[in-house]
């Protein structure tokens, strides 16, 4: 708000981004939406930065907020910025366990809780005894008992990952049987409660608000959820996209976090992008092109209004029989089912198969109530959900493409003798930055190399 | 888990010249682990599968951190649980059966956009008056040569946890600013580096706060009581102290 009190920022809020203006393969603007009145407006621009947030909520469950949408990623991808790792998504395992068919996003608790709290699930499948009353020796401390040396504080993936195989194995705690417990009694008695509650008190106050328990008297239930994706829009170290002019910061690009991001570390990102690296980097940029020679009369903004005003008109005149909603949350199903923590080729080739099909049925059977002329928060998910329809079909390609446990994701094509994720670096060390070639195409993947001089790639082990 | 049925009266109005008005809906069956929001979220779908136009309300993080949502609920700004904005408030806090009217939260500085929605820029103007700090932070070496107390820093830190959700002025019978400014002013006044420009600050901030219609502080304390991220009213004292301060 200082730089607005001076007069060098000017803030648009509630409008929204609804496509990229490239001009002679220069960016230079953007469309939006006005969200309070409808208006479709122009903006031109030397240069054009996004710092859009991830695509988690593709998955429509996520510890995402309920905006965070993929629309000016994917629309600059469409406008030929390459797209890297887009299935390297981080699926995290402290989050609070879904409770039913309306729940509109998940929570998450902090993985700080780890350090202290143990996780186990009871022995026996189909155990629906409370926590208080299946004794010490019925319980799977299933970390500690796997992995000795790591225990509770194996990375994310593996912690997830192996709270998914309990689950799967009927092992799993609550109504759902899709959680397990988070149990911070040992910790209670080594360190005091007070001393807990100095620690997490702000997140047992979160935790008790959303299920009624509180966490110093009842186990937590967890269960992973979508979080951070890693993936994003293909960046230089100047952060600048194969589009020249199109700069992209935070989680919208891929740029450094690899394959599993770790924790606190997005904080650190959106920091060193936006306050380090885009004020040392983009004035080169601009020192090389004669800025100035477009404004929103070119040709290029008219014909980018009309595509935009073109999408607004088909969802709303599509006048279907099911909400956006619905049709969000049957996306989110088909990614969680065959793209989510593990993979396999059958999977991901369902899902190639359904995505596609959904869209089609989406663009049909959509019902998008009210008008394009003023606040129409209806029309505002329909085009984003939209977009996550087009978008998720990358995702697929891309994890049918790396057929490797890398990072975050177990393909399970390639695992250790012991069920662990293993890495393929002879074949897959690299970026698979991916270029539009249209709609219902097959995108074309480039491989940026990985070049490590420093370091050797090693199989993780944490037993 | 249990279901129970709501009669909800809604507050309905199409745009900010619209008179509006309340609108009867019967909730459904409603599981008691749902949120607030979930409860409207499938209200939405009823409505719009009936032809009928959902209901328009603010909300984006649904963890009670980005300041978004907000409602009033039987009369209280986020409902009548403590330290809750409406998205936190759960189904299990309500009974069968029970009438719950639910309205934006209503201010001469804060325009009803939508049904439930408000425009708060006001907040945005009271800021860019003077809310932060006019030179650019250092390094982490900066930083770390200015030593400040445990006590102070965690005082600064609690003035922060601010949302600017507005139920602070919803719940005031003045329609005052005075606590989300109070916490700007307290944040920034406790800190080292806010002491340069502390007396211009906070002279500029009450007044845009005057000019941009908020009341002025009548000691209800309903703010504090609404707050649902425990702002203190400590924090308008330390305004008025300032303010005082300031004119010396």
């Amino acid at each position: 708000m200082r730089q607005v009190a001076a007069g060098r920022v000017k803030i648009h809020a509630r409008s929204e981004i609804m496509d990229i203006v490239v001009v002679d393969g220069h960016a230079k603007g953007v469309i939006t939406r006005n969200l309070l009145t409808g208006q479709i407006e122009r903006h031109a621009a030397d240069a054009v930065i996004l710092a859009t947030g991830g695509y988690g909520n593709t998955y429509c469950l996520s510890t995402n907020a309920m905006g965070s949408n993929v629309t000016a990623a994917w629309r600059a991808y469409k406008r030929g910025a390459a797209y890297a790792n887009p299935c390297f998504v981080q699926i995290h395992p402290t989050c609070i366990p879904v409770h039913g068919e309306h729940q509109s996003k998940l929570t998450l608790m902090s993985e700080s809780l780890r350090n202290d709290g143990r996780v186990w699930v009871p022995k026996k499948a189909g155990d629906t005894r409370t926590p208080a009353e299946i004794p010490e020796n019925e319980r799977d401390y299933y970390l500690e008992n796997k992995y000795p040396r790591f225990g509770n504080l194996v990375p994310r993936d593996v912690a997830s990952r192996n709270a998914k195989e309990q689950c799967d194995n009927g092992k799993g705690v609550g109504k759902s049987g899709l959680a397990v417990y988070l149990d911070l009694s040992d910790a209670i008695e080594r360190s005091g409660e007070a001393e807990i509650v100095r620690r997490y008190g702000n997140l047992f106050e979160m935790y008790e608000k959303i299920t009624g328990e509180d966490p110093l008297k009842v186990p937590m239930r967890i269960y992973p959820a979508v979080h951070y994706t890693m993936g994003g829009l293909w960046v230089d170290y100047n952060l600048m996209s194969s589009v020249p002019g199109l700069f992209v910061l935070g989680e919208a690009n891929f740029s450094d976090h690899g394959a599993n991001r770790l924790g606190a570390s997005a904080l650190m990102q959106g920091l060193a992008d936006g306050y380090f690296v885009i004020p040392a980097t983009i004035g080169n940029y601009l020192a090389e092109i004669s800025p100035g020679k477009v404004d929103t009369s070119h040709s290029k903004f008219a014909e980018c209004e009309d595509e935009v005003k073109d999408k607004i008109g088909r969802l709303l005149a599509a006048n279907g029989k099911h909400t956006v909603n619905e049709f969000h949350r049957k996306l989110g199903q088909i990614m969680w089912n065959y793209c989510g923590m593990a993979r396999n080729r059958a999977g991901l080739e369902k899902a190639l198969y359904e995505i596609p099909k959904l869209r089609e049925e989406f663009w049909r059977d959509v019902n998008v109530p009210g008008s394009g002329d003023d606040l129409n928060q209806s029309l505002e998910r329909a085009g984003r959900v939209a977009d996550f329809m087009e978008f998720a079909e990358l995702i697929v390609i891309d994890a049918l493409n790396r057929n490797e446990s890398c990072g975050c994701h177990l393909r399970e094509e390639s695992q250790t003798a012991e069920n662990e994720a293993k890495r393929d670096d002879e074949h897959f060390s690299y970026v698979a930055a991916w270029e539009y070639k249209g709609l219902n195409e097959t995108p074309s993947l480039h491989k940026e190399p990985l070049v490590f001089e420093n370091i050797q790639l090693s199989q993780r082990n944490y037993k | 888990m249990a279901t129970i049925n709501l009669k909800l009266k809604v507050w309905r109005q199409k745009n900010h010249n619209d008179n509006g008005g309340f609108q009867d809906y019967d909730s459904g069956p409603v599981s008691t682990d749902m949120s607030f929001l979930e409860m409207l979220d499938v209200l939405n779908e009823r409505l719009t599968l009936a032809g009928d136009e959902p209901i328009a309300f603010d909300h984006d993080c649904r963890e009670g951190i980005c300041g978004m949502c907000g409602a009033m609920v039987n009369g209280y700004a986020h409902g009548r649980e403590k330290s809750t904005t409406l998205c936190q408030l759960h189904m299990r806090h309500f009974k069968d059966g029970e009438t719950v009217v639910i309205e934006p939260f209503r201010a001469k500085a804060f325009g009803v956009i939508k049904d439930l929605i408000i425009d708060r820029s006001a907040f945005d103007h009271i800021i860019t008056a003077g809310g932060y700090i006019s030179i650019n932070t250092g390094g982490a070496p900066d930083g770390n040569t200015t030593a400040i107390p445990q006590e102070i820093a965690e005082k600064a830190l609690d003035a922060s946890a601010c949302i600017g959700c507005g139920a602070c002025v919803a719940a005031c019978p003045n329609a005052a600013a005075m606590l989300f400014t109070g916490a700007k002013i307290s944040q920034l006044a406790l800190l080292p580096q806010g002491n340069p420009e502390r007396a211009k600050r906070v002279k500029s901030m009450m007044s845009r706060m005057g000019e941009l219609g908020f009341g002025n502080c009548g000691n209800e304390r309903e703010c504090e009581a609404s707050c649902p991220k425990n702002i203190s009213i400590r924090n308008i004292a330390r305004l008025n102290r300032e303010f005082i301060r300031a004119a010396f």
